[in-house]
């Protein structure tokens, strides 16, 4: 599916941020990316959908060689490539349907944008996408009145409603708080589980990609550190990753949460609160 | 699921707009287009103008290049005369602007009748452009530096002022009240309590205008009022584009300058 | 400082700055208002003739009063002609300030095009109103479509230049998810960048419309059409009881643009 060769990124100013990532996602999976601030996550998000270019590497996803696309092609690519940010990046002056329908935007024309006459199924799905995310009647709702975990959800939708070969996360959660960051990871994981899509995601708690992820990536000063399952996080693979610190307390057990992430039922109750 | 049942479900239908807000957008676009058209059509613009214009303006553009630089010391006496115009109307009105912009505010204006007064002195100041001062100035004191000078000052007391006394209303009242209790005079409380608070405005106030006066004192002599725009009409007048040219650069030059003096100035002082 | 005297902080502290500062303001006031104390930089200041100025304005002053309203017909088409011409100008304005707003902001376009679109502001937003009057004049001729093309041209930069720099506020993030999605260039105009700045764009363009009412009644007097013509007309003609005339009728013109745009500005929010 994704699969990432020697990813490199030398920014202008002579950072260099990525030397030399290699990545495979072969199935439908939740990869989480942990590392400390400056490792590189967010430029190898931004790298896959070269919102930032990278500097040498190939990224490949369903056989389409992204990293060698032209502008147009790329702009192809990206519409099967859904993105979900930290600040969530809701365009605030439009409401909760125009944000949400604006991942369909590669879909239809100038026009059909301008007048909001998106296809019927289009508006069918963005409802019924609403509705998974817990924001049932919040429709013509402006981005800007929503709480921030009313607007990540709206993010997910958005992502989800481009109907994505491939799902890119930066810290989901970080501008939330505790209970509504694990709602957040929880309806997120479950839906790229649902729809059978892979996700790439950036997250600081390590707590939280444990308990979500099916994957662990650790990434420390632009190079895979780590690549394994959730529970094989030990402290010494965190030292490795995050350097020096007592990591006993950090990591869990790995069996009393592993079983959340899968959990409908929960996710009924509590997306209604958040 | 098929689709069918998926519609019934979820419904295939949204619209941003209710009919009437449409309608409303529309009438509104309507209502613009419809102001534009009927305002061009009262003008009675004669369009077959536009037929040789790109002509006019290439015949233009040829004869103004290239410039005719020698020009260049004729108009340096002017340009330092438009600089000066500027410079002594601003100054000018920092003295009168001041105790207009006291009693304009209402918290420290003496009485109803003085706030009536020099709001009445803000709004006549800053209506009337600074070229049409110039056609009074000019009337009074004859062609020249002089009718400029007051031209600008008239025009930049409605400005200065206005913006001073809207923050003197915004000054702290405390400050103010803890003066008055020591029983100062009206006038000590002014330079101790007030003045204090709002001199940054002040500064930052009249320096910006003072960048602004330098660009409307290029214009004052289409009026007779002095400084560079004297030459200016003249050559253009007299078709003499290659000196016209020379004093575009020239006044392009200072008016450049004096925005960047302008913005260092107001960045320092706040 | 001496017990018991208490002088107010001064502004500079350190004295020399501060006498020296005044010494230079004397020097320049001496140097600048004696006639030909230096060659160029001496203003050239008829004193005498100066000083007849308070006679003669009291002169004109009672030459003014009263007003003559007589030849309102005049009068009103010179308004007329202002209004329209503000009108007209504020709506083109609007619609070329867009594309202006676009080229100038630096997160949306090449440094090329960027460049460009700055010049472009520059340029005409430091020539006065009047300069580019003289000019449309001379093009076009007398008579007020000389008048609206100035008009639209300060009303494009000023506008311009307010869409460019919100724009380049705008946070990016908005911009990149958009991206992101895969939408185009101008689609992402559509849904990124229209939403977030209409609001502004409405105000200042409102704003925009008060300023024309007040900037037409100028550009007239280089024969640029409308009320100011006539102004200038009456001033050359020492028909100064109808120069106050058009005078009030100014203020009292301005004054009802800059209510109108206050009132709109305030149903906008
Ligand atoms: N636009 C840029 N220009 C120059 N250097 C950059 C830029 N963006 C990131 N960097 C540098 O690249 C490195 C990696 O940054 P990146 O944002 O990918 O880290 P991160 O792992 O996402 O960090 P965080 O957890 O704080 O989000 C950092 O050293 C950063 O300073
Ligand atoms: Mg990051």
């Amino acid at each position: 599916m994704l699969s990432i060769t020697d990813l490199v990124k030398v920014y202008p100013s002579g950072e260099q941020a990525l030397g030399g990532v290699n990545l495979q996602i072969d199935q439908p999976q939740v990869v989480a990316v942990i590392g400390s601030s400056g490792a590189g996550k967010s430029t190898l998000i931004r790298c896959i959908n070269r919102l930032v270019e990278p500097t040498s590497g190939r990224v490949t996803l369903n056989e389409t060689d992204v990293t060698a696309l032209s502008r147009r092609a790329l702009r192809r690519a990206r519409r099967r490539m859904g993105m979900i940010f930290q600040e969530y990046n809701l365009v605030e002056r439009l409401t909760v349907m125009e944000n949400v329908l604006s991942g369909r935007l590669g879909y239809v024309s100038f026009w059909q944008a301008y007048r909001r006459k998106y296809p019927p199924q289009d508006i069918s799905r963005a409802f019924e996408l609403l509705k998974r995310v817990g924001l049932d009647g919040y429709h013509n709702t402006r981005a800007d009145a929503l709480s921030g975990g009313q607007r990540q959800r709206v993010g997910i939708a958005r992502a989800l409603m481009q109907q994505p070969d491939l799902l890119l996360v930066d810290e989901p959660t970080a501008s939330l708080d505790p209970k509504t960051a694990r709602q957040i990871m929880r309806l997120l994981c479950e839906l790229a589980h649902e729809q059978g899509t892979p996700a790439v995601v950036n997250i600081h708690d390590v707590n939280l990609a444990q308990g979500f992820a099916d994957r662990i990536v650790g990434l420390a000063g632009g190079v895979i550190a780590f690549d394994g399952a959730a529970d094989e996080l030990t402290p010494a693979v965190l030292s490795d990753i995050y350097g020096e610190e007592d990591w006993s307390k950090t990591i869990q057990n790995p069996v009393a949460d592993r079983s959340g992430g899968k959990d409908r039922g929960t996710l009924e109750r509590e997306s209604a609160a958040g | 699921m098929t689709r069918e049942e998926h519609a019934r479900k979820y419904p295939e239908v949204w619209k941003r707009f209710t009919p009437r807000e449409t309608l409303v957008r529309y009438a509104w676009f309507i209502g613009i287009i419809f102001v534009a058209a009927w305002s061009l059509k009262r003008l009675e613009i004669p369009w077959f103008y536009f037929l040789d214009a790109h002509e006019q303006a290439a015949d233009l553009v040829t004869r103004m290049v290239p410039p005719y630089w020698e020009f260049f010391a004729d108009i340096t006496g002017p340009l330092i005369e438009t600089i000066h115009i500027a410079t002594l109307g601003t100054a000018i009105t920092v003295f009168v602007a001041l105790p207009i912009a006291f009693i304009s505010a209402r918290n420290t204006t003496p009485n109803a009748a003085t706030w009536l007064i020099g709001r009445f002195i803000l709004v006549t100041s800053r209506s009337v452009n600074t070229v049409v001062w110039g056609l009074i100035f000019v009337a009074i004191f004859g062609p020249g530096p002089m009718a400029g000078i007051w031209s600008i000052a008239a025009r930049s007391i409605g400005f200065v002022g206005k913006l001073i006394a809207e923050s003197i209303e915004e000054i702290d009242r405390g400050t103010t009240e803890a003066i008055e209790a020591t029983g100062a005079s009206r006038l000590q409380v002014l330079l101790i309590g007030v003045i204090p608070q709002v001199l940054p405005v002040i500064y930052g106030t009249i320096v910006y205008r003072w960048d602004i006066n330098i660009r409307e004192s290029t214009v004052l002599g289409f009026v007779g009022a002095g400084g560079i725009g004297i030459m200016l009409y003249s050559s253009i007048n007299q078709f003499a584009w290659h000196e016209v040219s020379v004093m575009l650069i020239a006044v392009f030059g200072i008016v450049l300058i004096s925005e960047l003096v302008s913005a260092t100035v107001r960045k320092r002082i706040t | 400082m001496s017990a018991g005297v208490w002088r107010p902080p001064k502004l500079i502290v350190n004295p020399w700055a501060r006498y020296g500062l005044l010494f230079l303001v004397v020097v320049y006031l001496v140097c600048s208002l004696t006639p030909g104390l230096l060659p160029m930089v001496s203003l050239n200041i008829d004193w005498t003739r100066a000083g007849q100025g308070l006679p003669r304005a009291a002169d004109m002053f009672a030459r003014m009063f009263p007003p003559d309203f007589s030849r309102w017909e005049l009068l009103y088409k010179g308004v007329r002609e202002s209004v329209q011409m503000a009108l007209a100008a504020s709506v083109f304005g609007m619609l070329l300030s867009i594309p202006l707003g676009l080229i100038a902001a630096r997160n949306l376009v090449p440094l090329p095009v960027y460049l460009v679109g700055r010049a472009l502001l520059g340029i005409s937003r430091t020539f006065h109103e009047v300069i580019i009057a003289i000019f449309f004049v001379k093009i076009f001729g007398f008579g007020p479509l000389a008048g609206v093309l100035t008009l639209v041209v300060a009303s494009m930069s000023f506008i311009g230049k307010m869409l460019a720099e919100d724009i380049e506020n705008m946070p990016p993030g908005q911009l990149e998810a958009i991206k992101a999605t895969g939408a185009s260039f101008p689609k992402m105009l559509l849904y990124a960048v229209q939403p977030q700045m209409l609001p502004r764009y409405l105000g200042v363009s409102i704003y925009r419309l008060d300023a024309n009412i007040r900037h037409s009644t100028v550009v007239g007097i280089v024969g640029a059409g409308g009320v100011g013509q006539v102004l200038a007309a009456s001033f050359s003609r020492y028909d100064y009881d109808f120069s106050l005339a058009i005078l009030l009728t100014i203020v009292a013109l301005v004054f009802v643009g800059e209510f109108f745009s206050n009132w709109v500005r305030e149903k906008l929010r």
